[in-house]
């Protein structure tokens, strides 16, 4: 059912990269969760290994191949220039995938699949543009801003190494606008205002994902086949007039729809960002056709509206819980000691095996030989594990 | 207004390196589903809006200012997509709210309108966002495919596009060219019929004396007219229309065969010009049979 066992993930100190790794290794079926990244994760992890490394695909390269990495998951892709400024965004999106795409490519190299996260500012927002954009469409316009520019060469590194490596499996997936309580976008930002700010005269149509659905999304894509280009994104399309609706709040036009560029600036000077692969959005929308993806056995849990409506909660519910929580911080040394150390006797979900991994992985290979051996029925690997312990007591 | 308009954008691009894709029949079932909480659909069309103009403005025109007549309506399809291609003409035309009406008041199953309108009014402050929310849609092919094939619902376009609204009042009636046959190519490939329709009256009751080069350049508006009421009565005097007699006839359906491929330029070509002439023909006819203009 699983159809990806060793699992590199890149980013994983960004969000999505710490949530995904956690989805990761709750599967019995992956053996390996390897997390990558020039930052140390920003979320508890039970078994994930994390390796420090920058962009340098050498050091990369050797990782992959020790680990004998079948699929790596790319999660590391900005597609919200506030986030970061645009020289290290184009640094990170251009030259990080390149670098990643050389360490997985190459004679002997064992990459079987590659999941790029990607979004749909891919297509950017234009007058003439369709009102569902699908998978098969270009640009129709070339790349108006950093982000867009960067999103189209990532996806061009990626088409080019599927067309060195003929055998591995491709999956871009294009997300929509991300909402949720713990996702932090610039498009949240604009909806945590006191009321949604406008073009006057405008109003865009939106589609949201909900962030667990995007974590869905990218687990879907390592535990089946899926090769191509999907669009995600919950079903319907809100007019934005509307999602200020479900938040509670009033839309205030106050962009003029000559000189908006002009305004903004303003904007920002009193604190709010609109960063510019935004402004498109919010004159002319998009949508996108979501069914590609469905066809590939996915569901969503959340549509646009129901993700909006999510959000509304957590923003009314935000200032009583803001702080409740203690953040996370990684820890080198207890990490190690709680992965390796043979004086860990149980872990948060329950007691660990006595064994050692090394004892473990020996005795799943005698076992597997007895099995060949014997022509006996097919055994799932947790169950041997467990016959292999009691018979080793 | 309208026409499945030429872009850069070539709809069915493939992605070469991207491996197999699903096919397109097995993409209908998982259409979206409605959501009955919400006023708008995700076209951004809103039944309160709509249904406030229609029962305000639209009833107005149509009953009383216009008294339009219909023949045809029968030949419109109850059900499944169906293709209207229409003559258009005069200054902020009425003639697709009124076809939109005709369906909704005198046909068996009244069905909503698609209308496709051109992208200039997706950029324009206002008409951006109004436009949408009463049904219009931008004519992008991929939109009008999306509607026919897959939605299954009634498009109205106007293959004349913008060369009909600009025409002047001492040309009226007499069609323009049929773009390139876009509409046609979007109904073959969609397999829905194409129903012609032909509405008497338009020009009389918006006709434009003159077109102002520079003034449409300052507004940025796609054309400028000069009409009985604008621009010397300001911006309400484009919906100042002379109540002229509105006659509307929907002709027979014209269907397509499994063999008739939507690749075949010479087919299509030659459909539009079909479907030109046949609406032209219908129009004289109607024009000999009208003793007025004002009262039919």
């Amino acid at each position: 059912m699983m159809d990806s066992r060793r699992i590199l993930v890149t980013g994983l100190s960004t969000y999505w990269g710490g949530r995904l790794a956690k989805a990761l290794e709750a599967f019995p079926e992956v053996e390996a969760v390897i997390g990558v990244d020039n930052e140390e994760p920003s979320v508890e992890l039970e078994r994930t290994e994390y390796v420090k490394v920058g962009a340098q695909h050498a050091l990369l390269r050797r990782v992959v191949e020790a680990a004998e990495i079948d699929t790596v998951v790319d999660t590391r892709l900005v597609v919200d220039s506030s986030t970061t400024s645009s020289a290290k965004a184009h640094e990170n999106n251009v030259i990080g995938t390149m670098n990643i795409l050389a360490a997985c490519s190459g004679p002997g190299s064992p990459v079987r699949k590659v999941v790029l996260k990607s979004s749909t500012h891919y297509y950017g927002c234009e007058q003439d543009d369709p009102a569902f954009f699908d998978e098969t469409m270009r640009r129709p316009h070339p790349p108006r801003t950093g982000i867009e520019r960067d999103i189209v060469e990532a996806e061009a590194a990626l088409g080019e190494f599927a067309e060195r490596n003929p055998d591995a499996t491709i999956t871009i997936l294009r997300f929509a606008n991300v909402l949720g309580p713990d996702v932090r976008t610039s498009h949240i930002g604009l909806f945590s205002l006191p009321a949604v700010p406008m073009i006057l005269g405008f109003d865009p149509r939106y589609q949201f994902v909900h962030e667990d659905d995007v974590v869905h999304a990218l687990e879907h894509a390592v535990k089946v086949r899926a090769p191509g280009v999907f669009n995600v994104a919950g079903d319907g399309v809100l007019a934005l007039s509307e999602v200020a609706g479900l938040l509670g709040k009033p839309y205030a036009p106050v962009l003029p729809p000559w000189g908006t560029g002009l305004a903004a600036a303003v904007l920002r000077r009193a604190g709010v960002r609109i960063p510019p692969e935004a402004m498109n959005q919010l004159r002319y929308g998009r949508g996108v056709d979501n069914r590609r993806y469905k066809a590939a056995g996915f569901h969503y849990q959340y549509t646009s509206r129901e993700a909006v409506l999510k959000l509304g909660e957590h923003l009314r519910l935000h200032p009583l819980v803001r702080g409740a929580q203690e953040p996370y911080r990684y820890e080198r040394e207890v990490e190690e000691f709680l992965r390796w150390s043979p004086h860990v006797k149980r872990t948060r979900d329950g007691p660990r095996s006595s064994l050692s991994r090394d004892q473990i992985a020996e005795l799943q290979r005698l076992l597997a030989s007895f099995a060949d051996a014997a022509e006996s029925g097919a055994e799932e690997g947790p169950d041997r594990l467990e016959a292999a312990e009691e018979r080793t007591r | 207004m309208a026409e499945p308009r030429r872009t850069t954008l070539s709809v069915r691009e493939p992605e070469p390196p991207m491996g197999s894709l699903v096919p397109a029949e097995s993409l209908k079932e998982h259409l979206p589903g409605l959501e009955p909480e919400r006023r708008l659909n995700d076209w951004g069309r809103s039944e309160r809006v709509e249904g406030f103009f229609d029962q305000t403005l639209v009833e107005f025109f149509y009953r009383y200012w216009f008294r339009a007549e219909v023949e045809g309506i029968e030949n419109v399809p109850s059900a499944g997509g169906a293709l209207l291609v229409s003559n258009h003409a005069g200054a902020l035309p009425p003639d697709a709210a009124i076809l939109a009406k005709a369906i909704r008041e005198e046909h068996a199953h009244p069905r909503p309108l698609n209308i496709t309108i051109e992208h200039f009014f997706k950029g324009y402050p206002g008409f951006s966002a109004l436009l949408p929310k009463l049904g219009c849609v931008p004519a992008h092919p991929a939109n009008v495919h999306r509607l026919l094939y897959d939605e299954e619902q009634l498009v109205l376009v106007f293959p004349e596009g913008r060369k009909g609204t600009e025409k002047l009042y001492k040309d009226r009636y007499r069609l323009r060219r049929f773009g390139r046959g876009g509409f046609v190519e979007a109904a073959m490939r969609a397999r829905a019929p194409i129903v012609p329709a032909c509405v008497v009256g338009a020009e009389e009751a918006a006709p434009v004396f003159a077109q102002v080069g520079p003034l449409r350049r300052l507004t940025g508006l796609l054309y400028f007219p000069v009409t009985p009421t604008f621009p010397h009565l300001g911006l309400l005097g484009m919906l100042g229309y002379l109540p002229a007699k509105f006659k509307l006839r929907f002709l027979e359906p014209i269907e397509f065969g499994p063999g008739d491929s939507h690749e075949d330029k010479a087919l299509v070509q030659t459909i539009a010009h079909e479907v030109r002439a046949r609406i032209q023909e219908s129009l004289w006819d109607m024009l000999a049979a009208r003793r007025s203009v004002w009262f039919g």
